[in-house]
């Protein structure tokens, strides 16, 4: 424990930094560069950084692989239903404009979604990676 | 150019990983450049941040040097090579010059994003309009890939371990 108290101590101070740049490439993704993509790497990169300093055990304690694997598929599920949505609306597949009466509104709306649909999926697929190599490493082997 | 070629001569794993961290880098501070802020940003996180992660990932389950093969070089291989990259190399001579107003990439759609999408979708960000709205079905199948990418590693790797009760001696090695 000792040893590496500068980088403990260093991520602590990180990692909600990390996640809080996340959320706002996230949500300010219509506004200035980023989008759900590079949100969601930047989310499992604080994920990630966690488990590098404190272990994985402790991480997938907070963050249940379980839990992951079901987000990967519900970001998906909610991007194919916000398109399945606009054809019970009237419109094409991913038409947002008939989401809601104001046609501009509902462009934005279904942007922001769709979005935080593969904001999601980026995330949790990146831990998902990181989980099932980080997880084989023998005990012999020391590299993390 | 540098760096890609020390890439590829480098024969430990390990220091190679940290040069194509470099190159991606490199790579992202070249997209600002050319005011591709979006495109700078994903490959920053992804290319130098995660894939690095991962790949380090491997290196720790397999090996970090290179096996040395028989020096003898493969005369076909090369030849390929030349033939594909001559052809490649060929394919851009007929590309229209950097910045040029008339290039059929300048004059499809992209005068009616530029001009209309903020009227159209109400946000200022027109790569994220393209990305989410006009081209959503080509988004939808990247999310796809990703999410495929995904469960084939898992159906690979299997779901790691979960470790939670049954704590071997290897714990306390972090």
């Amino acid at each position: 424990m000792n040893p590496h108290i500068v980088l403990r101590v260093g991520a602590k101070l990180l990692i909600p930094v990390i996640v809080l740049f996340g959320l706002y490439v996230q949500f300010h993704g219509e506004y200035s560069p980023g989008g759900g993509f590079q949100a969601g790497i930047i989310f499992a990169a604080a994920l990630i950084l966690y488990a590098l300093i404190f272990g994985l055990e402790t991480v997938q304690q907070a963050v249940p692989p379980g839990a992951v694997h079901a987000l990967a598929g519900l970001g998906a599920l909610l991007y194919m239903s916000i398109g399945i949505w606009s054809m019970f609306a009237g419109g094409n597949f991913l038409e947002y404009k008939v989401l809601l009466a104001d046609a501009q509104l509902a462009e934005t709306a279904g942007i922001i979604l769709i979005e935080l649909g593969v904001g999601i999926t980026v995330a949790t697929v990146a831990i998902t990676l990181f989980y099932a190599f980080a997880g084989r490493a023998r005990p012999g082997h020391d590299g993390d | 150019m540098a760096v890609a070629l020390a890439t590829v001569w480098i024969r430990n794993l390990f220091a190679a990983t940290m040069l194509m961290g470099i190159f991606s880098l490199l790579a992202a501070s070249l997209y600002v450049l050319l005011d591709a802020v979006d495109v700078a940003l994903t490959e920053a996180a992804v290319g130098a941040g995660l894939s690095i992660i991962l790949m380090l990932g491997a290196l720790v389950l397999t090996t970090s040097r290179e096996k040395v093969h028989d020096a003898r070089h493969n005369l076909l291989a090369l030849v390929v090579v030349l033939i594909t990259g001559g052809a490649l190399i060929y394919g851009t001579m007929d590309m229209p010059g950097f910045g040029d107003p008339q290039a059929p990439a300048h004059q499809h759609v992209s005068p009616r994003y530029t001009q209309e999408s903020v009227a159209e979708i109400g946000i200022p960000n027109m790569v994220t309009s393209v990305l989410a709205s006009y081209r959503g079905l080509d988004t939808l199948g990247e999310v796809l890939v990703i999410f495929v990418a995904g469960v084939g590693v898992l159906l690979v790797l299997g779901p790691g371990r979960y470790r939670r009760r049954h704590r071997g001696p290897g714990k306390e090695q972090e």
